[in-house]
């Protein structure tokens, strides 16, 4: 089977995020009142192939685990879409 | 036989011949080793210079940790060897697990170039035993991603085993606690973001980087 892969990487909570603090500080000049809580991540996509759902999250977790997040300071969640069945 | 100091050099690290200089400005004899060689034949102690490894893709350190000359380093540690790592050379090493925390983007997203006064916490460190403890160096620095985070427990233990071994007497960069540099649990690893083989001769502005360099060989030739 093949699968679609997102993984969104962000800071933990209580983990200072610079960006995310200097967003909001632009937005009240641009307007914006309403917004606060901002934080930055990223998102990083690929395809993975497995024989089965489990497999191919096991496999991800591991990877995200060992490469894609700093677990010191990151989390990550993974959102997995069947592309193929059939492998 | 002067002590020999193994230099590691990733694609993309711009550091090593500052080191490779200052090393050999006082006393002692230094080769760089690329990042795809297996042993560190012969080296007394390690420094990971300084730069971009791996281009700093992803988090900086996090590709240069796979590279093969990372396990070398951490057997040479696990023996007990001296291994500094200088600013990315810092970063690579908590990527790798040889220390403690993180290195986060700057508070206030300013890269910090200048030079900067520290405090010697602890002279019992592979970095910082020819320091006097309590002595004020000025060292520059010189990054974007020097922030050091770790969680409150890490911090409480860096606190209670005197291993944060250097201080910002300013904090340029928000790291918790002013820490610009830690060691691990068997004090032979350290970490720092300034850079003190940038400040090893009367041309550069300043010599304090000298006796963390001495450090280096001395633990070199225990």
């Amino acid at each position: 089977m093949t699968f679609d892969v997102v993984v969104e990487v962000r800071l933990r909570p209580g983990i200072a995020d610079p960006q995310g603090s200097t967003i909001e500080r632009a937005l009240p000049a641009l307007g914006f009142d309403g917004v606060s809580g901002v934080r930055v991540g990223k998102s990083i996509r690929f395809t993975v192939t497995a024989i089965d759902e489990s497999t191919a999250r096991a496999e991800v977790d591991d990877l995200c685990h060992r490469f894609l997040t700093n677990p010191v300071i990151e989390d990550a969640e993974v959102i997995l879409s069947v592309v193929s069945p059939a492998s | 036989m002067p002590p020999h100091v193994a230099v590691v050099r990733f694609p993309g690290t711009n550091c090593e011949f500052d080191v490779v200089e200052a090393v050999e400005s006082l006393g002692g004899t230094a080769a760089v080793v690329f990042h795809d060689a297996d042993t560190l034949v012969g080296a007394d102690a390690v420094v990971v210079a300084g730069g971009f490894a791996h281009g700093d893709y992803l988090r900086p350190g996090a590709i240069a940790r796979f590279s093969p000359v990372m396990a070398a380093v951490a057997e040479f540690a696990a023996e007990g060897g001296p291994v500094i790592g200088i600013c990315n050379g810092f970063q690579v090493l908590t990527e790798a697990g040889l220390l403690p925390g993180a290195l986060q983007k700057n508070a206030g997203l300013k890269f910090r170039c200048e030079m900067v006064s520290l405090r010697v916490e602890t002279t019992d460190s592979a970095l910082t035993s020819a320091a006097d403890d309590g002595q004020i160096v000025r060292i520059p620095i010189n990054h974007f991603e020097g922030n050091y985070t770790c969680s409150n427990e890490t911090l409480a233990e860096l606190r209670s085993e005197d291993r944060v071994v250097l201080r910002y007497i300013d904090n340029p960069n928000g790291s918790v606690d002013g820490i610009a540099g830690v060691c691990n649990a068997g004090r032979n690893v350290v970490g720092l973001m300034p850079h003190p083989e940038r400040a090893c001769h009367e041309l550069l502005g300043s010599t304090d980087g000298r006796p963390l360099i001495t450090s280096i060989l001395d633990s070199g030739t225990v």
